[in-house]
């Protein structure tokens, strides 16, 4: 299936769909305030599924299917009309029914102060990882230095 | 004579509940938590869900714990959690150059661009027992770290490509075929074939790949490069209609560079073999593209020397552990009919071999 | 790609997925094993016109593995929308179809489906056909399943009588109205009054 690239509006909305897709679901819980009232319409139930995982034969050729992961979806939408939807890995029902929340939000009134109190923090979070990992991988890293040359003899 | 037979229902019921007690052990020991079996046996968590086909380390730490261990009965379990999950699609291919390495090696390039990054492996170590393990509460010691490599590290074959030296995969976006939907049909797409490898048993891959290192259906392998890491998994979601990413998870990756001396149809050049596996399963990634290439003969124009690991069907239909495991333990079930009939046949070939030499003496 | 993300496309699905779909599913299993009998089948409310016991089908039975043809007016953006979202079918022409849905004189002609091959009988299309009325009566319906006789309301005996004399190919249908489905498998003989 072929999916044209999101005009750059949608862009941003990737980006948040993504950042809440892979926030710790405990640390989503505590960053997320409680559901507006009256409560969002659930137009899908949290449901917990699978999606199948393809690689690429070599990297860089045809696809091939690797494997499944657990995935958690949610749809709703607000008392405003915004519709929120998530896909979240894993089987956290809240998490992906926070996603959504925050996704619906996002496109209302209330976008800069979740981005601010939410979108911002877990981006910190992220980035604190990944760095502190990659800093720890990187003091593994090989410096080789030449004892004799081939050539020298 | 067929005769049905009840009962055994107390036998079993008192069965499962002794199992359940020896699980847990001696209760004056504490009780494994599933989090401490996802912390701290990893990599028994990444076997489970590379053969188990599942990404979720929890539920792979989940299904070790009821298996008391018993990585192959932990796989059955997941295999079998899954079939109750519907399917919500497929991801788009992940994109493995975008890696988030915390490891990263070649063992054809010293120099390589991003270098040579160790990162927590076993390799170098004295395989001396630790016994300071044994003695909880000891100290960490405190991993060093230094600046990150900024961006994605480049795959190092692609040097190899640059010069031609090496064959290049010719990418595509052709439905690749699905294993679990379809029943295996012979002859096997290379797609279909790697979905079978990356789920099969470790040991099964293990071996037949040492196979091919000890000559049969020798493809001399270097690892061009194994790395492992973090890639993000993307999804194209219908009712947005464009992708997002949904989550990453970890993988093992391994190219092989094979030498290759031409065939009728093709230039002397540089082959490959391809792993990738779920989690930090660096064993099995190897093991995983000596056999992927080993089965290319036939496209490559290779001569078919009858070694196990060139043979597809032998490859593909005893590489899963789960049927494997399902058709072997099978027999100690009650085959008490099966085993009268042949009683009664060995009794009447005996009656008639008595008779006949009878009927010789007279 | 059309996008209408309205609340008539994202709403009208199960509020209870594994009990509705598991009670659907046996609902449509029952159909197909006793040919001919009506039973009643709820749970989703889809856009008009499609039918609560066709949707409520659709939802229990498909996903992101079976195209669905949809046929003359259930062909609309409102049901499109719902389908993707609802069950992620790809929605594609009559012959590729694992599911297709519509009036039989939108469905015709019937020959257009698949009708699986004799190593894979099943790889046959299931075709979802709406009725006007649903009853009980009119031709005499006779085959596995069912005891002696049985009457069903049938758009077009002809094709169906053409179909069972494909066996074991042919498609499968579902006949439904309102909140009633019957079930009328390729091995459903429909005789001459």
């Amino acid at each position: 299936m072929t999916v044209s690239v999101p005009p750059p509006d949608l862009q941003d909305r990737r980006t948040w769909m993504g950042l809440l897709a892979r926030a710790r679901p405990e640390r989503l819980a505590e960053l997320v305030p409680d559901e507006p009232d009256p409560g969002p319409v659930i137009l899908r139930q949290p449901e917990i599924g699978t999606v199948m995982v393809q690689g690429r034969i070599g990297a860089a050729g045809s696809p091939f299917n690797l494997g499944e992961m657990t995935v958690t979806r949610c749809s709703l939408r607000l008392e405003s009309g915004a519709v929120g939807h998530a896909h979240v890995q894993g089987r956290s029902k809240d998490h992906a029914r926070r996603a959504a929340l925050v996704d619906a939000l996002m496109q209302t009134g209330r976008a800069a102060q979740l981005r601010r109190d939410v979108l911002e923090p877990l981006l910190r979070d992220e980035a604190g990882r990944r760095l502190a990992r990659a800093g720890k991988a990187a003091a593994t890293k090989v410096e080789f230095f030449t004892l004799v040359r081939g050539e020298d003899r | 004579m067929y005769v049905a037979v009840k009962g055994g229902e107390r036998a079993i019921e008192n069965a499962h509940a002794l199992l359940a007690e020896d699980r847990r052990g001696d209760t004056g020991v504490p009780e494994l938590s599933v989090v401490q079996i996802r912390e701290q046996l990893r990599l028994a968590v990444n076997r489970v869900m590379a053969e188990g086909s599942l990404f979720d380390p929890d539920l792979a730490a989940l299904a070790i714990k009821q298996a008391r261990g018993d990585l192959i009965e932990a796989v059955f379990l997941i295999r079998a959690y899954r079939t109750t999950l519907p399917r919500f699609g497929s991801s788009r291919p992940v994109d493995t150059g975008a890696m988030a390495c915390s490891r990263r090696i070649s063992a054809t390039f010293k120099d390589a661009p991003g270098g040579q990054v160790l990162g927590p492996t076993f390799d170098y170590t004295h395989r001396l027992l630790d016994f300071r393990l044994a003695a909880e509460g000891q100290g960490l010691p405190k991993p060093a770290t230094a600046d990150p490599v900024a961006g994605p590290v480049p795959h190092i074959t692609s040097f190899l490509n640059r010069e031609g030296l090496i064959e290049t995969d010719r990418p595509g976006d052709d439905l690749p075929p699905d294993l679990t939907r379809e029943p295996m049909e012979l002859p096997a797409a290379r797609a279909l074939r790697l979905q079978a490898i990356t789920r099969g048993d470790e040991g099964f891959i293990l071996s037949l790949a040492y196979s091919t290192q000890r000559g049969y259906g020798r493809t001399h392998a270097f690892v061009g490069e194994l790395r492992i890491g973090t890639v993000a998994v993307e999804m194209d979601i219908p009712e947005l209609g464009f992708a997002v990413e949904i989550g990453e998870v970890e993988l093992t990756e391994c190219e092989t560079v094979n030498q290759f001396t031409g065939s009728k149809t093709e230039p002397p050049q540089f082959t490959r073999g391809y792993g990738l596996v779920f989690g930090q399963t660096e064993r099995k990634a190897i093991a995983m593209s000596l056999v992927d290439r080993a089965l290319r003969w036939k496209e490559l124009g290779e001569d078919d020397t009858g070694a196990p690991a060139q043979d597809e069907e032998f490859v593909l239909m005893h590489a899963d552990n789960v049927q494997a495991t399902g058709f072997l333990e099978h027999i100690k079930l009650p085959h008490y009919v099966d085993f009268q009939a042949e009683t009664e046949l060995v009794r009447k070939l005996r009656a008639e071999g008595a008779a006949r030499r009878q009927e010789a003496a007279e | 790609m059309a996008n209408p993300l309205t609340a008539e496309t994202l709403g009208g699905g199960f509020d209870d997925a594994p009990i509705q779909s598991a009670r659907a599913f046996r609902a449509a299993l029952d159909a197909m094993a006793r040919p001919g009998r009506i039973h009643v089948i709820a749970g989703a409310r889809p856009p008009a016109p499609l039918s609560a016991a066709a949707g409520t089908l659709l939802l229990t039975l498909a996903d992101g593995t079976t195209p669905v043809h949809l046929a003359g007016d259930i062909d609309c953006d409102a049901l499109r929308g719902w389908i993707t979202f609802h069950t992620g079918a790809p929605l594609v022409p009559a012959e590729a179809a694992v599911f297709a849905v519509g009036r039989w004189t939108d469905l015709a002609p019937a020959h257009r489906f698949a009708i699986g091959t004799p190593e894979y009988p099943d790889r046959a299309a299931t075709l979802i056909v709406e009725m006007p009325v649903l009853e009980a009566e009119g031709p005499v319906l006779a085959g596995p399943g069912i005891r002696d006789r049985a009457r069903l309301t049938l758009p077009d005996p002809e094709a169906f009588r053409a179909n069972h004399a494909l066996f074991p190919l042919g498609f499968d249908t579902f006949l439904t109205c309102g909140n009633r489905v019957a079930g009328l498998p390729r091995s459903t003989r429909v005789e001459d009054f």
